[in-house]
């Protein structure tokens, strides 16, 4: 049987904070959000770099893109940065298979890169993600996309752009399932495993 | 993983798992500047070759540069080992100044599985870079990351291993990864040249390569190992070329999409034509290339984890970490 998620529960103990209509939604606005913030389509400005983070990071920017695409009538550079190799918690687990890293062909030199997530909570993932980036290029700002930011941060890091703030406590879990990886859209709260 | 000793019973989703990894790691450093990542750094490696050798030791000795680990190369010449002090002693003296990982070759089939025994209490990991006839898992490796490369897949690929497969511990390890991962192999080469037993195997044995050629998707020379050697296995170094050379005229027997190898070093105009192994279906310089990233993902797999669970097999790892960090 493939292990459950790290952070998932059994069903029953789950309530869902967002329907399928709601991640639509909540990615909507935050696609409106980053034309405002990042001026998109304003003359000399190149528009910025989604990168999403392995796994559900990933389908997330691609979604992300497409809504700013169909809002704007600009195309986004889109990828996925997988921030294995850069944790600093590699050895208090076993040994994780690395995921898919896609940078666009433009590279992030000079760009504004808008990192996508799906879940913000300790901050150590975007950190990762932080050092990543340094190995590929120096972009000019570097902002933060999350689905749901259920705070208990463990390092002074931030998100620009926040789909629902969910108070939460450290024995309860944030699940996000998306059709691309998990076969439909919801945000789900439940007990930790 | 806690040690990588050979092929032999090596699981095929563990298998998988370090080429993928191999994979990912090579389009993760794939045209940038910076080359080197912080995944291992405070690791430390220790390559122990008690044989000769530039290749292994060099992609191994870059590999673990390359996942920031501080590598340290010992070599039996030029180590107390030339004041007689056993394999043992060393491997102890190693793993007591903090090694975490010892990568040895030996002379002697069988020295990695030993020295993986005296080390078992000190939590340090082991890795077999070649240890007589036995087996050298890490070129296995890198010779299926290099054939999945270019053939897109093993599963159903007939590969003839071509030469000395008696003394070639390369033979050994291929023939055990490549049918773990689904391949066919045919064994071609003297008889003189065969190990005893090798009916066992999991092959099929011919000594007519022109036979063989037009049926094979890869063609893997060996090298003929001139000093395991103490009697005549074959009359001459021209009758072996003229047998199972891989000469110009016989690159004409492969089909198109056939992939030549050869772990090296070579013979050229002995064992392998030079026009041969330099032409586009021979994938040495890739074979080197893809081996650094193999031996990344060994390390990975090895060190970057906490293995001493037990529950640290890339087979049953997590496959998915969900969004909360």
């Amino acid at each position: 049987m493939a292990p459950r998620p790290r952070g998932a529960t059994e069903p029953a103990a789950e309530r869902e904070l967002l329907s399928a209509g709601d991640v639509a939604r909540t990615i909507a606005r935050m696609a409106h959000q980053i034309i405002e913030k990042t001026a998109l389509g304003a003359e000399g400005t190149p528009p910025p770099v989604l990168l999403g983070i392995p796994t559900r990071g990933a389908p997330l920017a691609a979604r992300l893109a497409e809504r700013i695409s169909e809002f704007s009538g600009v195309e986004v550079p889109v990828g996925a940065l997988d921030v294995t190799l850069y944790r600093d918690d590699l050895r208090r687990r076993p040994t994780r298979p690395l995921q898919e890293s896609q940078l666009p062909g433009g590279g992030i030199q000079d760009r504004v890169v808008v990192l996508v997530d799906d879940v913000l909570f300790s901050g150590r993932t975007i950190r990762a993600a932080l050092d990543a980036l340094r190995d590929h290029g120096r972009p000019t700002a570097v902002q933060l996309a999350v689905l749901v930011d259920r705070g208990h941060r463990e390092l002074p890091i931030r998100a620009d752009y926040v789909g629902k703030n969910v108070p939460t406590s450290r024995s309860e879990a944030v699940s996000v399932l998306l059709t691309e990886t998990d076969g439909r859209d919801a945000v789900l709260l439940g007990v930790r495993a | 993983m806690r040690h990588l000793l050979g092929t032999e019973g090596l699981d095929v989703d563990i298998a998988t798992a370090v080429l993928d990894t191999a994979d990912e790691l090579k389009r993760t450093l794939l045209g940038r500047e910076v080359r080197k990542l912080p995944t291992l750094r405070g690791r430390t490696v220790v390559s122990l070759f008690y044989e000769n050798s530039t290749r292994t030791r060099v992609s191994f000795e870059i590999a673990g540069k390359w996942m920031s680990a501080d590598v340290v190369n010992v070599s039996a010449s030029s180590s107390s080992v030339g004041k007689g002090e056993s394999l043992r002693d060393t491997a102890l003296t190693l793993a007591a100044a903090g090694a975490d990982c010892v990568v040895v070759r030996h002379p002697a089939s069988g020295a990695a599985h030993r020295l993986a025994g005296w080390l078992e209490d000190n939590g340090t990991s082991v890795v077999n870079a070649g240890d007589g006839t036995h087996e050298h898992p890490t070129q296995a490796l890198l010779d299926a990351a290099t054939l999945r490369e270019r053939l897109g897949g093993l599963a159903g690929r007939r590969v003839a291993i071509v030469g000395d497969v008696l003394h070639s511990r390369v033979a050994r390890s291929n023939v055990h990864l490549l049918t773990t991962l689904g391949a066919e192999v045919v064994l071609i080469a003297p008889p003189t040249l065969l190990p005893v037993g090798v009916g066992a195997w999991p092959v099929t044995v011919s000594h007519d390569l022109d036979a063989e050629l037009p049926a094979v998707d890869a063609v893997m020379m060996l090298r003929v190992q001139a000093e395991r050697m103490h009697g005549g296995f074959f009359p001459s170094a021209r009758e072996y070329s003229i047998a199972y050379g891989l000469s110009e005229a016989r690159q004409r027997l492969l089909s198109e999409h056939a992939v030549v190898l050869h772990p090296g070093p070579m013979l050229r105009g002995m064992e392998i034509a030079s026009s041969v192994a330099d032409a586009a279906s021979a994938a040495i310089t890739e074979q080197v290339r893809n081996g650094v990233h193999v031996r990344m993902a060994v390390l990975y797999h090895l060190l970057a984890g906490d293995n001493t669970a037990g529950a640290a097999d890339a087979a049953t790892a997590t496959r998915t970490h969900g969004g909360e960090a």
